[in-house]
């Protein structure tokens, strides 16, 4: 299965040089889109099957690599998990690229690099040595880079992808020194040989602050996220789907390979610091959400809330583990896991919509959007879909394993530890608030786009898009709803990667038949999707049969009533911004520093009356301002040193050299 | 293990914990009246708590304590703070607090802090004289957060003097402190009273306000106003 | 086939009984009000009237809005059918823990708020936006409130929290009362009573609920007002199923326990009501942003409660 992975993700490459080559043909936009859906959709084949029969893991050695390390590919169960979600989601992405991509302005500046980054994302997670994970990462963050520079013209995307490319390098280098300190003094930095090296425990805590700091700013860790907003909306949609939906998972693996395979068992303290960090990255994240009514970048946000959620579920895992709780840790790491997929879902099911509503509309801003379900209703149907799921609301699949952190979470009551003890209900009590908030959240995105009037012109006019790009969407919603009735099917697949990862465990999950989720035995909590859209479905069936047959049945259409005064103008609907006042007004000055300005003129004045909300990121204004600002100052006092003569030049060199020779001396 | 050692340590808990609660309840309340009802409350459930551990330990001393808590802060103290608002006419002051809600946290991490605390070093002890501590260093640490988290000079005064009902709560804990040190307490919150009193009745008459931050412009070494 | 004749049982009963609470709720608090107030089961009329009138629909209402009112009711419905209120041993019960039923309501609210904003006035908005600000802050209350008792009982599943309460000597714990006095808190507010919603008002600026339905007529007005029924029926059964299950037949009960279910549930409900009655009549309704106070107040309280519990246990 390996060597048909390792072809596909092959045949990508050939397939970004193939459109740099054939440039603006439309050609290329075939071959690119149809080239990548195949390619994915043979990646995702071979990752499920290989899931499907669990024998010993794939290797494959590559003929480059580094002179001393010949490339290692490998496809375990962890990889071909991930795999698996990557290739899915590329899939159903390049599908949707194929009509939605016709309307490039400068194909020449999206096409080549697709491909570029589907191949990049699938080799980091059947790399098996940091070198090939560092390089296929660095083709991961420089291909979407691009990509987000398509839109070069916009001055909003130049920026992004400034910042993106910053947090990426940097990010890249903390990994890379992560993976120093793993591969140690020998230097051996295939992963096989990490598995068997032992750290110090300081080194080891090295390691994961490195890897937090490295993954998770790829993945959007709170303060980490501030490119995360930026970058994704700004590129192409199917590609904000990946990178959201997927890009984000690929981090999330670098995060769980590390933390839970290479660097050895945890120690106490890691899983509280991780936890920790899960949960202010839950409620930062939705919070900023918010207070967005750009719909891309509202998504966005929502992407740094599901990391946290995954990040909790990680941080509990490493934690109950560390302590001896091995039926929790197996239980923790399975509905992180589970999340991972489940985002990757309705995520990408939520950024295509919102692509669908971009090709429809031309608008990304939700106050000139409005009553788009009247002119796009399986668009709106399927985004209606995936809003439920991403509230975590039963019976769809967000939910889900929702409920199983929160079993996890409900464990950690019984832990020793009495850090752990009062950690664990804060950050339950943030969960549950980050749960809630999200489903204001997607009230708001969902009623402000689709319900309502129109706000514009542009949305007044709206028409459905093509049935290639509803195609997905559709898949995407089915796959919401089925993951969320029938979850046996992705525990099965579970069950063995975890027994993997946490080999201390008994079988995560073990009561759960097909009908019925049981984490940790019947008579502690149960669940069942199933059953619960059976029974709202038969009850409202009988229901709708019973009051149309002995009540009424009839209907009349009138003007909305509004309490005796409707008013024409769509400008009297509530807007985003004034959806979320109430909640900006709570956690408004604390979290984010808003600030309303009210200038009301006085009576007999006829100037309009202006009122002015400013939110600021309190990431952005305390950290990585007055770093900007260092870098500047330092910047500006190196600069003297370009203009020297060439001797000083020299003399530079010579004296580095002689302070490296005068190192190595000393520390032999 | 039901039983009578397990009525008086659960009534003992439930008093404790009522008093603790009444000091996030102290924290809670926006107008002054509001603040010296709920102190009062504390008060009297302070008294109860030691009436029921001078039962419990059979430690009559400890029914003075709960007597000097009833008479001294829940009945008079109260009044004469209800006199010096009607009397400074500021009974319609409503608090400019940091906000209730971070005030909440801050009192919600305290609590955890003093459970933290009290709770690994005191394996020794009984369990029932270290979950009295831990509640009375709460109720300590939450009154130092009102004293600072307040601007007005009465709330102050009441931060301050619950926070004294916290030690109280200590010593009834851990069966009581000696007759003399109980009484010389209970006259020194009198005589702190009455020098708060003095205190707000003169500031009160040179400033017309008993916001503190009044008195800042007047210190020694000016701050520099930018 | 015990369980699922419990189980129709419940489901009637459940929908019998709503409209009876309500009733008795406002009779309440017209009495304490020097009121006669309209008779008990004034609320029966007004739903069967409400069923037989036409529905008058906004011009650009969309599905959603038809469809919400059918699947509010049956999500409340079928939360209701899990809590055991006078047996356990539902066939459902399993279908869904405490954590699962809380968010099986918010399905249900969740698609509520939608169709407010469906026809696109101001007021629907305005509803909206209260109702879910105030639920984000209802949750934690309610997710801490569950992990109290996930604590002291080990179980979120309802009908064992119930056993464990029935079958062991739980004692006077503070925690308790604290998770009780904090439940109740967030059922005042899930259900827009007094003082954080004013369920009597029509055209105060305050309210959410009633803001939300506002577009609402016929059949799908009672549908929604039936919901709201049944929820505050469902916070009642859940206040009585975690705190005061006696009474309750247990998995063994014969007829005659199961008698004594139904008589002791109809008690307990009939005495929340009056309670309910008697506390809204003596309170004044907040401001819509000191709510968040009220809620954070709820989620302290819930806090504590947990933080006591690990105090009393000693460790």
């Amino acid at each position: 299965m390996l060597s048909l992975a390792g072809g596909a993700i092959l045949a990508l490459f050939i397939l970004s040089l193939l459109a740099l080559a054939l440039a603006r043909s439309s050609l290329a936009h075939h071959l690119v889109y149809g080239g990548s859906f195949a390619a994915s959709g043979v990646l995702a084949g071979a990752a499920l099957f290989g899931l499907g029969h669990s024998g010993p893991a794939e290797t494959l050695t590559l003929p480059i690599g580094l002179p001393w390390l010949s490339g290692h590919l490998r496809l375990d169960l962890l990889s071909g998990y991930f795999l698996l979600v990557v290739n899915l989601l590329a899939a159903l992405a390049s599908l949707f690229g194929w009509q939605y991509g016709r309307h490039e302005k400068e194909p020449q500046r999206v096409l080549p690099f697709y491909p570029l980054f589907l191949a990049g994302m699938s080799l980091v997670v059947v790399a098996d040595d940091a070198f090939i994970f560092l390089l296929s990462w660095e083709f991961m963050s420089l291909s979407s880079w691009l990509l987000v520079l398509a839109a070069h013209e916009e001055m909003d995307a130049r920026r992004a992808a400034y910042v993106y490319v910053v947090m990426a390098c940097a990010g890249t280098i903390l990994l890379l020194l992560a993976f120093g300190l793993l591969a140690g003094a020998n230097g051996d930095y295939s992963f096989a040989a990490m598995r068997t090296h032992r750290l110090s425990p300081l080194l080891a805590a090295g390691v994961l602050a490195l890897t937090l700091a490295g993954a998770g700013s790829k993945a959007g860790l709170v303060p980490l996220h501030v490119w995360l907003p930026l970058a994704h909306p700004a590129a192409p949609s199917h590609v904000s789907a990946l990178m959201s939906g997927v890009m984000t998972k690929v981090a999330i693996y670098a995060l769980v390979r590390i933390l839970f395979d290479l660097v050895g068992p945890p120690q106490s303290w890691w899983g509280v610091v991780v936890l920790l960090v899960g949960g202010i990255t839950a409620l930062l994240g939705v919070l900023y959400a918010l207070m967005q009514h750009d719909l891309k970048r509202l998504l966005a946000y929502h992407t740094v809330e599901n990391i946290g959620i995954i990040v909790i579920g990680l941080g509990l895992s490493l934690a109950f583990r560390a302590e001896g709780l091995a039926a929790l840790a197996a239980l923790a790491l399975a509905a992180a896991l589970f999340h991972v997929l489940n985002h990757a879902l309705f995520k990408s099911l939520l950024f295509l919509g919102s692509g669908a509503v971009l090709t429809a509309t031309g608008e990304r801003d939700m106050e000139r959007l409005g009553g788009l379900i009247h002119r796009m209703p399986v668009t709106a149907f399927t985004f209606l879909i995936g809003s439920a799921a991403i509230s975590a609301l039963p019976p769809f699949n967000g939910f889900v394993s929702e409920w199983l952190t929160f079993q996890a979470i409900l464990g950690g009551a019984l832990s020793e530890t009495w850090v752990l003890k009062f950690a664990v209900p804060v950050v339950g009590a943030a969960l549950a608030l980050a749960a809630a908030l999200a489903a204001v959240c997607f009230v708001k995105a969902f009623g402000v786009v689709f319900l309502g009037r129109p706000r514009s012109d542009a949305a007044r006019d709206a028409h459905e898009v093509g049935r290639v790009m509803l195609a997905p969407l559709a898949i995407l919603a089915a796959l919401c709803v089925v993951l969320g009735v029938l979850p046996s099917g992705v525990i099965q697949l579970l069950r063995p990667l975890v027994t993997a990862l946490v080999p201390e465990a008994p079988v995560p999950l073990e009561g759960t038949s097909w009908l019925m989720l049981i984490p940790l035995g019947l008579e502690r909590s149960s669940y069942s999707g199933f059953i619960v859209l059976v029974s709202v479905a038969l009850l409202a069936g009988t229901l709708v049969v019973a009051i149309h047959r002995l009540a009424s049945d009839r209907v009349r259409r009138g003007a909305a009533w509004d309490c005796g005064f409707p008013d024409a103008r769509p400008a009297t609907q509530y807007t985003a911004s004034s959806f979320a006042q109430p909640i900006r007004r709570i956690f408004g000055s604390v979290a984010f520093g808003a600030r309303e300005q009210v200038e009301m003129p006085e009576p007999g004045d006829v100037r309009p009356a202006r009122f002015e909300v400013a939110i600021g990121d309190p990431a952005w204004d305390g950290i990585y301002a007055p770093l900007a600002r260092l870098v500047a100052f330092v910047a500006g006092k190196l600069n003297a040193t370009q203009f020297l003569t060439i001797r000083r030049y020299l003399s530079l060199m010579f004296a580095a050299l002689v302070l490296l020779l005068m190192l190595v001396a000393v520390s032999q | 293990m039901p039983g009578l050692a397990s009525i008086a340590y659960d009534t003992a808990h439930l008093l404790d914990t009522g008093v603790l609660l009444l000091s996030f309840a102290l924290l809670y309340q926006r107008r002054l009246f509001g603040v010296i009802k709920t102190y009062a409350y504390q008060a009297l459930v302070l008294a109860a708590a030691a009436a029921w551990q001078a039962h419990a330990q059979d430690a009559p001393h400890l029914y003075i304590t709960a007597g000097l808590a009833l008479v001294l802060k829940a009945i008079i103290i109260p009044l004469a703070l209800h006199r010096i608002i009607v009397s400074l006419n500021i009974h319609r002051t409503i608090e400019t607090v940091i906000g209730v809600g971070p005030t909440m946290i801050v009192g919600m991490a305290l609590v955890a802090l003093s459970i933290l605390l009290v709770l690994p070093v005191t394996t020794a002890a009984a369990a029932l004289t270290r979950e009295s501590l831990a509640t009375a260093l709460s109720v300590v640490l939450l009154g130092l957060l009102m004293m600072i988290s307040r601007r007005n000079a009465v709330s102050q005064v009441v931060g301050f003097m619950s926070l004294e009902n916290g030690l109280i709560l200590a010593a009834t804990g851990a069966k009581g402190m000696p007759l003399v040190v109980e009484v010389s307490v209970a006259f020194s919150i009198l005589i702190a009273f009455i020098v708060f009193g003095v205190f707000v009745f003169r500031m009160r008459e040179r400033f017309d306000t008993v916001d503190v931050s009044a008195l800042d412009r007047f210190r020694g070494e000016r701050r520099d106003t930018l | 086939m015990r369980a699922i004749v419990l189980e129709l049982l419940q489901l009637a009963l459940t929908v019998a009984l709503a409209p009876l609470l309500t009733g008795l709720v406002r009779f309440v608090k017209a009495r304490l009000n020097g009121r006669r107030g309209p008779s008990l089961i004034q609320p029966y009329r007004d739903v069967i009237r409400l069923l037989h009138k036409d529905v008058v629909l906004a011009e650009n209402a969309s599905w959603l809005f038809r469809v919400s009112p059918y699947l509010i009711f049956t999500a409340v419905w079928l939360a209701a059918a899990i809590v055991p209120t006078f047996a356990v041993g539902l066939v459902l019960a399993p279908t869904a823990d405490l954590i699962a039923l809380v968010a099986l309501l918010g399905s249900a609210r969740f698609l509520l708020a939608l169709a407010a904003m469906d026809v696109g006035t101001s007021f629907g908005g305005i509803g909206a936006s209260r109702e879910m600000m105030i639920a984000s802050l209802a949750e934690p209350a309610m997710l801490m409130v569950t992990f109290t008792m996930a604590l002291l009982v080990r179980t979120t599943s309802l009908p064992h929290i119930a056993e464990f309460v029935l079958t062991h000597d739980v004692g006077i714990r503070v925690s308790l009362g604290l998770a009780l006095v904090s439940l109740m808190l967030v059922a005042i507010a899930e259900n827009a009573r007094i003082p954080v919603d004013n369920p009597a008002t029509h055209l105060e600026l305050t309210m959410v609920h009633e803001a939300m339905v506002l577009e609402y007529s016929g059949r799908h007005l009672a549908l929604v007002e039936g919901a709201s029924m049944l929820k505050l029926v469902l916070y009642l059964s859940l206040i009585a199923c975690l705190f005061v299950p006696w009474g309750l037949a247990l998995e063994a009960g014969d007829g005659r326990a199961i008698a004594i279910g139904i008589a002791s549930y109809l008690g307990k409900l009939a005495a929340g009501g009056v309670l309910l009655g008697v506390f809204e009549t003596s309170i004044a309704k907040l401001r819509v942003f000191r709510v968040g106070e009220f809620l954070g107040g709820a989620l302290l309280l819930a806090l504590l409660a947990a933080v006591f519990l690990y105090v009393s246990q000693g460790l």
